[in-house]
């Protein structure tokens, strides 16, 4: 092996390896399920590593792996499914404009903001909201970021944006309807 | 600019996100109106629930383990048998480095976490009603009120000839223990400087340094407490109160 190619496989190793649990978390948000989120976690590191050499230093590492494991999932069966059940709601969805959202008193909502009940509100949310939600909020990414991960306009996260915590916000507000 | 345009413009505020001269407006704005401001606090919960809920899932050690040897295996192949002790020396270096950016990753990340609570608490206290439970600027009457509330208790010099003015102080709590929230002004804008113990925050503060939100913070830490003062001044007024308190 030369020397080139051990440099490759050491750098993708300390770039790579500190993101694994944090991929590795996303992927089971994605897929609802470990063996599943093992094989997306398993795949994307593979592509990785083999398309590694492409990858131009100095650009965001981050946004790379995330948009490897998020193409990954959307070619595996679950993610094709939710691409075409998504595709129509989002189209619909973004035909309609949004009415004012009725103010609730924060002691209501802060209430509510229970850990479990926040986690099964996002469990019910559509997987492209939810993962727009966790990459703005949990990763901490830039709209800059989000768009080059999920590989959309901005305009689109920041209405993505808008209408998961919208959906999160009624959820937790009607327990009887939206968290199960 | 309008409540209606302000509350659509919100998210995009505290996701950091809007054109600096937008940022200045909302900003503004936010300070002058308590219903936006109670909204924000609302939203700003609601991303820190996220932030919380979302490390849900962790991956099984032997799995980790797995993706790590792959990760690495083309290394081993090639320099193993020419140089096994460098090899191995290296291996071990790159497990530690591995090893060692989880854990700055997570000790960063914890740093990240302390600082949000503690702009959440001074934002908490500004959307306020009641923003101080002693109201006095004699700092002989807050330092006392503190007394049989506190495990502890902390030096708090006199403000006379400095710009800052003392207006109050109340309890806070940070991972459920109490500590020490004054109140002080200068000009129009309030800054919190919260004192707890460092048994309390866990990750060391001394020399934190952050901003988040457009709010600044500074902390140290001193005979065993740490100092945080959050505010929306500029860095310099807050180096200002840090040296005063560390007089």
């Amino acid at each position: 092996m030369a020397v080139s190619e051990q440099r490759v496989a050491q750098s993708f190793e300390d770039l790579a390896m500190p993101l694994f649990d944090r991929l590795y978390n996303f992927a089971h948000w994605l897929t609802q399920n470990r063996e599943e989120a093992e094989d997306l976690v398993q795949e994307t590191y593979a592509k990785a590593l083999k398309g590694f050499s492409s990858f131009q230093p100095g650009t965001n590492f981050r946004a790379w792996m995330y948009r490897i494991l998020r193409n990954t999932f959307l070619t595996s069966r679950t993610g094709l499914k939710t691409q075409q059940q998504f595709g129509s709601e989002e189209k619909a969805a973004n035909e309609t404009t949004l009415p004012p959202d009725p103010h609730t008193p924060e002691s209501i909502l802060l209430e509510k903001l229970d850990q479990q009940l926040v986690r099964k509100a996002l469990d019910e949310l559509p997987i492209v909201y939810r993962e727009t939600l966790l990459l703005c909020d949990f990763e901490e990414m830039s709209y800059q970021e989000i768009s080059a991960t999920l590989g959309v306009p901005i305009g689109t996260v920041m209405s993505r944006l808008s209408r998961a915590r919208r959906a999160l916000r009624e959820s937790l507000r009607e327990p009887q309807k939206g968290v199960r | 600019m309008a409540c209606e345009t302000w509350s659509e413009k919100l998210d995009t505020y505290l996701d950091g996100e809007l054109p600096e001269s937008e940022e200045k407006v909302a900003r503004e704005h936010l300070h002058t109106c308590p219903s936006c401001a109670a909204d924000a606090l609302d939203r700003m919960q609601m991303k820190r629930s996220i932030q919380a809920a979302g490390e849900r899932f962790r991956p099984d050690p032997a799995f980790r383990a797995r993706i790590q040897q792959a990760a690495s295996a083309p290394k081993r192949v090639s320099r193993g048998w020419r140089w096994p002790r460098v090899f191995a020396l290296s291996a071990a270096a790159i497990v530690l480095i591995a090893a060692l950016s989880t854990s700055y990753l997570q000790k960063r990340d914890r740093e990240g976490r302390l600082i949000s609570e503690l702009v959440d608490l001074h934002v908490a206290t500004l959307a306020s009603s009641n923003p101080v439970d002693v109201i006095s600027s004699d700092r002989h009457t807050v330092k006392p009120w503190f007394e049989g509330r506190l495990p502890f208790t902390f030096d708090l010099p006199d403000l006379q000839g400095s710009p800052f003015t003392l207006v109050g102080g109340r309890t806070a709590y940070l991972n459920q223990s109490a500590g020490a929230e004054l109140i002080l002004r200068i000009r129009q804008h309030n800054l919190s400087l919260f004192i707890f113990q460092e048994r309390a925050i866990g990750s060391g503060c001394g020399g934190a340094s952050a901003s988040e939100l457009n709010f600044h913070l500074r902390g140290w830490s001193r005979n065993g407490l740490c100092y945080f003062v959050v505010g929306d001044v500029n860095q310099d007024d807050l180096d200002k109160l840090a040296a005063l308190m560390k007089s």
